[in-house]
């Protein structure tokens, strides 16, 4: 019996340990902002959509972020494509393997693949945390290496913008070797909106979700009173 | 009372008084609204345990619904489409943007998933606690755990549809379980799969169990269920037979007609009921991670093992069962006693009307015993539903091995516990508390 008591009172406090990790960095936007959504959206089809899909988005959802179809057309689409095409990219992924040892996957729902048990945001986290901790690693094919994904397969390809980050083996953190064409407090506000895009994008009606439920519920109140009080009315003479 | 003989409908001379007068004389219109409804008396003194009877129902109306809307748009096809993402996990991708309304419909149908467990669990722990299950209400209770047998195959082949990174690897893992079993497990878990992994056949034939052949069972069952409880009507939380005393008429003095009475109550129910499903639904449709499992957004790689393979959460107390059995008994291999162990602690749930031996039902007027070991009983469930969430462990192990003693003990030593208690008497009439 005590032992049986004190493994319950371990079970949970080993569950804790267990998780205990990596430390993530709060993502500071929302997906409320249009604006930056819509700078997140030209990021992410300047600098990803190369290499990654987002194979369950179609242009014109893009739309959906306040802008026109030619806007669209003209800032956020390559050549040749229409805009009710899937954002698929032209590189084979077959081929990619080989490039870069790992098969670059598809980003539409990665914020919501990231995101972990009982915390909403945590996905949007992860990849503040994954795409401003880049830093150089001679070791890796690449040539770099990431805090929240070791041994990444990805290149740092904002390194133009950030600069190139060093690890500091002795204080294990990361220093700016080189500047890149933005400050920190730019470039950290260009991922900020560019996660934000990827948020919405793992789920663009996550926003009318909310507001639809707001009313499904008010409607559902007023008609709980209603069949409370048609209950009671049946009800009054059975005792 | 349902059975009786019920004087067939006259016409008033209007034409839908004709209508029904024609039917009539065809089809048992008035005698099934009479005796399942308008006539089928209902002990007055139900609680709150009570809606989850009719709350059942109409989770499952809801599942039949949005799943015949969903299998419009979704392919079962475990090829990759051009962007490499297997063309399941794709199309449930587009229903969720591309089909309109697609997105409500979907997380209805996961949500209800998780609502349909845990309302059936709490369907069950209400037999238990008012001894429901007891003469001469066996053949219902049997029929309700053959729903719960059926209901969790139906959750188990779905899951694998959406062909994320959990359905695949969770597949994968309880059909080798299947090979556990001495000498045809092998062929057993290939026949399963209908392949030597888990591919796009398996993934065909569990579409086909899932949309067709295990519903039609579930709805055969349920009906039969509701049949068994009207013939002998239903218990109560008092556990006393409202049969045995009955007016001038032959109508239980404790009953009321079903209809409207427990019709406009239930409707109170399915209310509060909606409310807690759409605040899920709109708010959080994953579930916090339990409803909707985070690494099921990865489409399933059959390369790829996850480090962590947790099945969702209405099955973990089952699978914290299987992996606590770590013995070898017998010179047959651990994982199958586990699946053994797995597969009694379901299944012995159909003998409780023979293995409760109290003399009154309900737990109202039972003693300190059956309290404590009804409490013990669901923390263990509790805990080995919340182990079998988590990485292996030795102390989880150790746990879920004192629970699942305990688990079983509570079953297989009913016959005498449930004897030995102090009884109060019980009330000749039911009690409105
Ligand atoms: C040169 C090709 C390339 C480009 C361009 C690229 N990536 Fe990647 N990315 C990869 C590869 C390859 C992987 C797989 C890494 C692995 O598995 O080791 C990856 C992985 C990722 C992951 C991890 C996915 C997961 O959950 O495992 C994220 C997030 C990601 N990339 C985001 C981005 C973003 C955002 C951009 C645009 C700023 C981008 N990538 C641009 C090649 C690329
Ligand atoms: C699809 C799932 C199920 C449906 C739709 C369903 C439906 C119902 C309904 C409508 C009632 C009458 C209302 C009530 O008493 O709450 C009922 C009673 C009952 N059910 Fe179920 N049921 C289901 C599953 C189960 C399961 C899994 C069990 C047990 C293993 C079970 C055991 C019982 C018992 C014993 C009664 C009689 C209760 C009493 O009279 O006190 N049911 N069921």
């Amino acid at each position: 019996m005590k032992k049986f008591l004190i493994a319950l009172l371990f079970a949970p406090v080993m569950a804790f340990a267990a998780g205990a990790a990596l430390h993530l960095d709060k993502w500071p936007g929302s997906v409320s902002d249009k604006a930056a959504l819509q700078n997140g959206a030209k990021l992410f089809v300047n600098y990803c959509l190369s290499c990654h899909s987002a194979s369950y988005m179609r242009y014109k959802n893009l739309m959906d972020l306040g802008l026109t179809e030619a806007q669209v057309k003209d800032n956020l689409m390559f050549a040749g494509e229409k805009i009710g095409d899937l954002m698929t990219v032209a590189a084979r992924y077959d081929e990619q393997k080989k490039w870069f040892g790992a098969t670059p996957p598809d980003l539409t729902i990665v914020a919501r693949a990231r995101g972990d048990a009982g915390a909403p945001k945590a996905g949007a986290d992860w990849l503040y945390t994954y795409l401003r901790t880049f830093y150089r690693d001679d070791a890796r094919p690449t040539g770099w290496n990431n805090v929240a994904f070791a041994a990444v397969g990805m290149p740092h390809v904002l390194w133009e913008l950030q600069g190139t980050q060093v690890m500091n083996h002795e204080t294990h953190k990361l220093e700016l070797a080189v500047p890149g064409k933005m400050s920190p407090a730019e470039y950290d506000k260009a991922v900020s909106d560019l996660v934000g895009f990827m948020v919405w994008m793992g789920e663009p009606q996550q926003e009318y979700r909310q507001t639809l439920g707001i009313f499904v519920l008010l409607f559902l109140a007023v008609l709980f009173v209603v069949a409370y009080a048609l209950k009671k009315e049946y009800w009054k003479d059975i005792h | 009372m349902a059975g009786g003989i019920y004087e067939k409908y006259k016409s008033d001379g209007s034409l839908a008084g004709n209508v029904l007068e024609w039917v009539d004389a065809r089809f048992p219109a008035t005698s099934m609204w009479k005796g399942h409804l308008s006539e089928y008396y209902a002990p007055k003194n139900f609680n709150f345990w009570y809606f989850f009877g009719s709350l059942a129902l109409l989770v499952l109306v809801i599942q039949i619904v949005t799943g015949i809307f969903l299998v419009m748009h979704y392919k079962p096809d475990a090829a990759l489409n051009a962007a490499g993402v297997p063309v399941a996990f794709a199309s449930v991708e587009y229903i969720m943007r591309d089909v309109p309304g697609g997105w409500i419909i979907r997380y209805m149908h996961s949500t209800g998933a998780s609502a349909f467990f845990i309302v059936v669990y709490l369907h069950m722990f209400r037999g238990l606690i008012y001894g429901s299950y007891r003469k001469p209400r066996e053949l219902t209770w049997l029929f309700g755990v053959g729903i719960f047998l059926v209901l969790m195959g139906e959750a188990f082949f779905g899951y694998l549809l959406p062909w994320g990174q959990m359905s695949y690897w969770g597949a994968q893992v309880i059909v080798n379980l299947f090979g556990a079993i001495p000498v045809i497990g092998n062929d057993l878990s290939i026949i399963i799969r209908g392949d030597f992994i888990v591919g796009d056949a398996t993934l065909n034939r569990f579409f086909s169990f899932h949309v067709i052949a295990f519903p039609l069972v579930l709805i055969g069952l349920v009906a039969a269920h509701i049949l068994a409880l009207h013939e002998t009507g239903s218990n109560n939380p008092d556990g006393i037979d409202i049969k045995e005393k009955k007016d001038e008429h032959g109508i239980p003095l404790d009953g009321i007609p079903f209809h409207p009475y427990y019709t406009v109550k239930d409707i109170v129910g399915v209310v509060v009921f909606l409310m807690v499903f759409s605040a899920v639904m709109f708010f959080a449709p994953e579930g916090g991670g339990y409803f909707l499992e985070t690494p099921n957004f990865y489409p399933a790689d059959p390369l790829k093992t996850p480090p962590h393979i947790a099945p969702v959460w209405y099955f973990t107390p089952y699978y914290s069962i299987l992996r606590a059995m770590v013995w070898n008994f017998f010179g047959l291999d651990a994982k199958f006693w586990g699946v053994v162990a797995m597969g009694a602690s379901v299944v012995v749930f159909a003998f409780l009307p023979w293995l409760d031996r109290s003399p009154v039902r309900s737990i109202r007027y039972r003693g300190p015993i059956t309290k404590a070991m009804v409490t013990l009983f669901v923390i263990c469930f509790f805990i080995l539903g919340y182990l079998g969430t988590l990485s292996p462990s030795p102390m989880g192990e150790l746990v879920s091995q004192i629970c699942m003693v305990f688990y079983f003990a509570f079953f297989l030593g009913m016959p005498w516990w449930s004897r030995m208690d102090k009884f109060k008497p019980v009330p000749e009439r039911v009690t409105m508390k």
